[in-house]
């Protein structure tokens, strides 16, 4: 407890590469929960120990196949119902699952736990310059209310400049289901 | 290929064969070799020297018959019958349990294993959702009148899919082990198991043709546009505390009064009226954790030591078959607060067994686990029943 700031949290973390679970990286972290104002996102300090695995060539294929595609691209439901992702969709539910991360730090809370739970669509925005967009329509989980919260975010991404999240807002949850 | 039988009717013709025997360029393969006169020799003869074999034992007076004519037509015969009954066996049980099903293809499924195992396994209504769909639960006995028994329920939140595919896969596990495994057959020797598969039939159909992430019942709430009940808010355990929403709107919505929801009346109804349920196990996803009371206040429980202990061997156990990690401690200490949970319910009422399973994962899938998990899921999940399982009826209270 910090008087009449917030809540400061120490961490010892371990990372693990989720498409290689045998690469682990070692970390520490400081998080500050401010006090009152629920609207701003909490502080966030940390130190790898160790690398991070180069993803450049992946990172490549992936840009230059999407930037070759004739018509934007465009797709539902990932992971579909039944949990499944087709492997040329891999690369956008990754990227959504880094874009949702900062969107979910500028919305935590210690009284949330929020969880990306399906990207509901997504469709590529053609740009003129080297920058892939996707618009997003995500669904967050958030653990402690059990809420499912319908998400936009405008994503941007290239290998070498990694992701922005540029736009996002929080859309209204239909009443019926 | 033929077989021939060789009766032979002395010592001397015994040594006849046995320099028959020594001839290796005929190859022949003596399936029961010449030793003494007492005993036929049975001998297969490769197509090119059958006339040759025979033209010597004629000539030396030695009695035969042919066993078999053509070898290879037996077996070909063989590998047909082998495919023939591979392929009624399939046919007879093409339920697969590695893939996600409608409410529709479960409850055939639930005919199929009570006609299947009717020794030990029958179907029984205990109620009708909401929206009129049977409420079916499975009984596991083998016989007996009201013997202490286990309640095991999946599915009361629709959207948490991984759990009536696991229930399902453990229906026919445990049905299958009777007789085969000593511990479950020693258990079902002594006590009954109550299979309740699909918890909340109207919510599950909903996740199917509507919304994959429905969580609530499909109850209409007077004045408000919003459908739906939280069954796990709704049983009467500290109703109406914090841990639940009043808002009919929240995916977390208790409901307007406890049992509201006639999913958790028939289930009450259902074990108040059996009066010898021993254990409660309820099964959700997703985190790997594994829980016992209290949810709806942060104190422990008067068993926490022993439920505590017995939760923790059951995470062993669960650990032992792929890895995969529980987190074990009571609802409050360990999630959230929550008020109207089921397991506190039924602690309450007296089951002092009562758990609450959270399955994989720990949130890159959360509730669309991909169906490649279901198996594995259900194979350690099933391991740490058991552990309960055998911990319940080895300690009868």
């Amino acid at each position: 407890d910090i008087d009449d700031v917030g809540h400061k949290y120490y961490l010892e973390l371990e990372l693990e590469d989720v498409l290689d679970k045998d690469s682990t990286v070692n970390c520490t972290a400081e998080v500050l929960y401010h006090l009152g104002n629920k609207n701003i996102a909490p502080d966030v300090q940390f130190t790898l120990e160790g690398e991070l695995k180069n993803t450049d060539e992946a990172d490549n294929i992936f840009y230059n196949r999407v930037k070759s595609l004739e018509k934007e691209l465009v797709a539902e439901n990932i992971p579909d119902s039944h949990g499944n992702v087709p492997p040329e969709m891999e690369p956008i539910h990754l990227l959504a699952w880094v874009a949702s991360g900062y969107v979910i730090w500028q919305n935590s809370t210690e009284n949330t736990k929020f969880q990306l739970a399906q990207i509901k669509h997504v469709k590529q925005v053609k740009r003129t310059d080297e920058y892939l967009e996707f618009d997003y329509m995500i669904l967050l989980h958030d653990m402690v209310s059990q809420e499912i919260i319908p998400w936009q975010m405008t994503v941007l991404w290239h290998p070498q400049h990694g992701v922005q999240v540029t736009q996002d807002s929080r859309q209204p949850k239909h009443a019926s289901g | 290929h033929q077989v021939l039988r060789i009766k032979t009717r002395n010592e001397e013709e015994v040594k006849q064969l046995q320099l028959l025997e020594s001839l290796e360029h005929l190859e022949l393969d003596f399936w029961i070799n010449p030793s003494t006169a007492a005993l036929p020799v049975d001998v297969r003869i490769p197509a090119n020297n059958v006339q040759a074999v025979k033209a010597f034992l004629e000539s030396h007076g030695i009695e035969y018959s042919i066993l078999i004519e053509d070898l290879q037509v037996v077996l070909d015969k063989e590998k047909e019958d082998m495919a023939y009954g591979q392929q009624r066996e399939r046919s007879s049980n093409s339920f697969n349990y590695g893939v996600y099903h409608t409410l529709d293809s479960i409850y055939a499924e639930l005919d199929h294993l009570a006609s299947e195992y009717s020794n030990i396994v029958s179907k029984l209504q205990i109620g009708q959702s909401y929206e009129k769909r049977p409420l079916y639960v499975l009984k596991f006995s083998t016989g007996g009148r009201n013997r202490p028994a286990i309640w095991l329920d999946a599915g009361i939140h629709s959207r948490e899919w991984v759990t009536q595919a696991s229930a399902i896969w453990i229906a026919k596990k445990i049905a299958s082990d009777y007789g085969n495994d000593p511990s479950v057959t020693s258990l079902l020797n002594k006590m009954d198991i109550f299979l309740l598969t699909v918890s909340n039939p109207d919510g599950y159909v909903f996740t199917h043709t509507t919304n994959r992430m429905w969580r609530k019942t499909r109850s209409k709430n007077p004045g408000s546009v919003c459908v739906g009940v939280d069954p796990n808010r709704n049983w009467d355990a500290g109703f109406g505390g914090p841990g639940a929403s009043s808002n009919p709107c929240s995916d977390s919505y208790r409901g307007p009064s406890a049992n509201s929801e006639v999913e958790v009346r028939s289930v009450v109804n259902f074990i108040k009226n059996h009066g010898n349920i021993r254990a409660f196990l309820t099964l959700h996803s997703y985190s790997q954790l594994l829980m016992y009371p209290y949810g709806y206040k942060c104190t422990q429980p008067a068993d926490y030591a022993e439920l505590d202990a017995l939760g923790r061997a059951a995470a062993s156990s669960i650990r032992s078959l792929y890895g995969t990690t529980f987190t074990v401690g009571s609802i409050c200490t360990t999630i959230y607060q929550a008020s109207g949970g089921s397991i506190d319910w039924s602690y309450d009422y007296g089951i002092k067994y009562s758990f609450a399973f959270e399955l994989r994962d720990t949130g890159r899938y959360g509730f669309v686990l991909p169906a490649s998990q279901i198996i594995p899921t259900a194979e350690e999940t099933w391991l740490g029943l058991k552990k309960i399982m055998e911990h319940v009826r080895d300690n009868p209270y």
